[in-house]
């Protein structure tokens, strides 16, 4: 007797922890806020401005995600996370959704038990070096002192890139980007790696750019995308079609001047649909017929939010490259709306 | 007889000769440098190392200041005005004090609560600094972490009086109560001070608006802001903890000694660094998601435990220092534990823990920085997180630590240069 009260009290509280765990999107409306994870700061991807503002590409993300759920982009609560914290941050579910530079990997998605709902950035690792160095390829790196961020693929992939080439190195492990880059314009290693967009970011900041070199290696897949806890599909949806809304809106040339414009019905039933004008898309995801109009209008369509944050009109001064739409050669292939 | 030498001695002086200026090696800065650098060659040789290392610090360090750049709007504008001529770029500091001050999202219209609280802050502690102060002031001081509550976070104003209502209810229900026991005074008084706050709850819950500051969430402290709030919230709550915690040490009861022995050999055995991950991270893991206890009060928390705990390992040895006639006196004169400890034991005691206090004082204001390995933006935060990896200003690295390394000097130089003058105040030995 005893015992199956216990069995059946251990069941109700399974049960409710499973119903409260499975309602990000409720927790989210009645909340009226979006906790959204992101980087301390990486340039151009995530950095508040002069007056405090969140700005960058995968801040763009969250303000997209708020826009569809909450109808207002600024209704985003932005929680900074470091390498170490940024897991557990979403996994004990401090923040709704972490859009961090954080690459899809196997063991993050099955063994940390979260679900990457997209890809936002196609990235991989470089080298950079002095060209002092006079090295031209990433093979002649044997004994050389490498600066890596710790916790991060980018250590992993070192080692195997080097095992694998049968050639030595020194690791020098360094907490954040920015002083990775310090100690590595101080001479502290020969060899400064990350993903190449982050190398060419921080050397367009760099006081002699010349000096410096990209080597032609790219040693890693970086898949860089969005994610939520495992388990809570509904939320999961959201944020995936989201983002497949900015990736979709480029590629029909729906953009946040003209969205409002479309949204009065044009000849393309799959611009209808997206804008809510045709079939019930919205409803389908719980949310109002107009999220995706609204999620284009915050910050553009996606190659709007490229060329504002990270593109070559920028500092950062970026290409598109395997970031373009797959029609013009890249990777970016969002399922049909439909 | 006068004249008795006039004949055998040629020439007698009759007046004094005017004293002769010492020789010019002997005197002025000449003596002072020969005596002082030049003694011998071990000396002289230091000396003029001591002088090529001041002149290629002068010489380093002249230009940066001198062609120092001021008024661009990012760090490639900087660039293009020095031109490599080795200028500093402090207009990252022109641009950001408001950011490295109070973190990016206090509200910008709201600095003056922060600033106004910081002030209060020195009128608050004075009298607790300076013995000479009229003790009137004191009621400030016991009344400013409610109002200081209130500026920074802002809210009802309804919060913090009925918060410091509790305090004073509990404190009348122990003058009540002292005379049956300590403890019956003790448990009374939390008893009345619950019930002061859960009365008061429905107050505030009825009137959430009334004499409203705009509301600034704990999330959104940072900058130099969240050291100031961290390092004097700690400071202050864990020195009374400190001494409890050693005069539980030397209880002879067994429970309450080992209770206090093993809090403070944990804590002592913990890095702060872990502490602090467990606060941020760990925790998060035993609350209910709706319910996280705020960030802010878990670091302050764990800061408290962790400097209480070396607190009360300094008191000890001021305790221990002590003669054993000191408390001998005390027992003869018929005072109880309470009053012996006091009158007699604590002042004496101290006194003699001032510089190990002060010692702990300013470590736990430096250690305050640790908290943005846990993505806090206080000011080392601010400054590797979203200032270097900006955009605008990527690569201003000295500029912004020289500031930061000023700001905790001008603080910690202050809290030194305080506790050397009561050390001398209250000094009555006869060394």
């Amino acid at each position: 007797m005893k015992k199956s009260v216990f069995l059946g009290a251990l069941t109700v509280a399974g049960l409710s922890a499973g119903v409260a765990a499975a309602g990000t999107l409720d927790d989210v409306k009645a909340r009226d806020m979006l906790n959204c994870g992101v980087t301390t700061g990486v340039p151009g991807f995530a950095e508040p401005d002069a007056n405090g503002v969140w700005q960058g590409f995968d801040v763009a993300v969250c303000r997209a995600v708020a826009a569809a759920v909450l109808g207002d982009s600024t209704k985003v609560q932005f929680v900074p996370t470091t390498g170490k914290t940024r897991f557990t941050a979403l996994a004990s579910g401090e923040i709704d959704m972490l859009a961090r530079n954080t690459t899809w990997t196997f063991s993050r998605d099955v063994d940390l038990k979260f679900e990457f709902v997209g890809i936002n950035y196609y990235d991989g690792q470089g080298f950079m070096v002095p060209s002092a160095l006079g090295v031209s390829s990433a093979k002649d790196l044997d004994g050389a002192t490498v600066c890596i961020q710790t916790g991060t693929t980018t250590e992993l992939n070192l080692a195997d890139f080097f095992r694998a080439n049968n050639i030595s190195y020194e690791p020098v492990p360094i907490e954040t980007g920015a002083e990775a880059v310090q100690q590595y314009l101080a001479g502290a290693c020969d060899v400064y790696t990350t993903d190449a967009s982050a190398l060419a970011a921080q050397r367009a900041n760099f006081e002699a750019p010349a000096d410096h070199v990209l080597l032609p290696e790219i040693v890693s897949k970086e898949p860089l995308g969005p994610l939520v806890r495992h388990g809570d599909h509904e939320w999961g949806d959201v944020v995936r079609w989201t983002l497949n809304a900015l990736i979709t809106a480029e590629e029909l040339g729906v953009t946040s001047v003209n969205a409002e414009e479309l949204a009065g019905g044009t000849d393309n039933p799959e611009v209808n649909r997206l804008l809510g004008t045709e079939g019930t898309l919205g409803e389908m995801l719980g949310l109002d017929a107009e999220w995706a109009k609204r999620a284009v209008m915050t910050g553009g369509n996606y190659g709007e939010i490229f060329s504002t944050n990270i593109g070559e009109e920028t500092p950062i001064g970026l290409a598109r490259g395997l970031n373009a739409q797959w029609t013009e050669g890249g990777l970016l292939y969002s399922p049909p709306f439909r | 007889m006068s004249d008795t030498h006039s004949h055998s001695v040629a020439f007698v002086r009759h007046d004094q000769i005017p004293a002769a200026p010492p020789p010019a090696g002997e005197t002025g800065p000449l003596k002072w440098v020969r005596e002082n650098l030049f003694s011998g060659p071990f000396n002289t040789v230091m000396t003029l190392l001591g002088l090529y290392i001041i002149y290629s610090l002068v010489v380093g360090i002249f230009p940066w200041i001198a062609n120092s750049v001021w008024g661009t709007e990012n760090i490639r504008e900087c660039r293009e005005i020095t031109q490599g001529n080795g200028g500093a770029c402090f207009s990252v500091i022109e641009q950001r004090w408001q950011q490295l001050l109070f973190g990016f999202e206090y509200p910008s219209t709201q600095y003056w609560r922060p600033t106004t609280a910081f002030v209060l802050l020195f009128v608050a502690v004075a009298p607790v600094l300076f013995l000479n102060l009229p003790r009137i002031l004191l009621v400030f001081t016991g009344l400013y972490p409610f109002l200081a509550y209130w500026l920074i976070w802002g809210g009802t104003i309804l919060i913090p009086i009925s918060a410091a209502l509790g305090f004073v209810v509990g404190y009348f229900a122990f003058k009540r109560l002292e005379h049956n026991s300590f403890a019956t005074g003790l448990f009374g008084a939390v008893a009345a001070a619950v019930l002061t706050w859960w009365v008061t709850g429905f107050l505030v819950g009825a009137a959430p608006g009334l004499i409203a500051l705009p509301e600034v969430a704990s999330r959104n402290m940072g900058g130099f802001m969240l050291n100031m709030i961290l390092g004097t919230i700690c400071v202050s709550l864990s020195l009374p903890i400190g001494i409890a915690l050693a005069l539980g040490r030397q209880s002879h009861m067994p429970i309450i000694k080992w209770i206090c022995v093993v809090f403070i050999e944990f804590i002592r055995g913990v890095p702060l660094i872990t502490l602090l991950f467990v606060a941020n991270v760990v925790l998060a893991y035993f609350f209910p998601p709706e319910t996280s206890l705020d960030l802010i009060l878990r670091v302050i928390i764990m800061i408290t435990m962790f400097s209480s705990a070396y607190i009360a390992e300094v008191i000890r040895g001021g305790l221990a220092a002590l003669p054993r006639g000191q408390y001998e006196a005390a027992d003869s004169l018929g005072l109880d534990y309470a009053q012996a400890t006091r009158l007699i034991i604590m002042p004496q005691a101290l006194k003699i823990s001032i510089p190990g206090i002060v010692n702990v004082a300013v470590g736990l204001f430096k250690d305050t920085t640790l908290v943005s390995v846990i993505s806090m933006f206080d000011l080392v935060g601010m400054i590797r997180g979203p200032i270097l990896s900006s955009t605008d200003w990527a690569g201003v690295y000295w500029e912004l630590w020289a500031f930061a390394a000023a700001l905790f000097f001008v603080v910690c130089y202050g809290i030194s240069q305080y506790s050397q003058w009561l050390e001398r105040k209250l000094q009555t030995g006869h060394r």
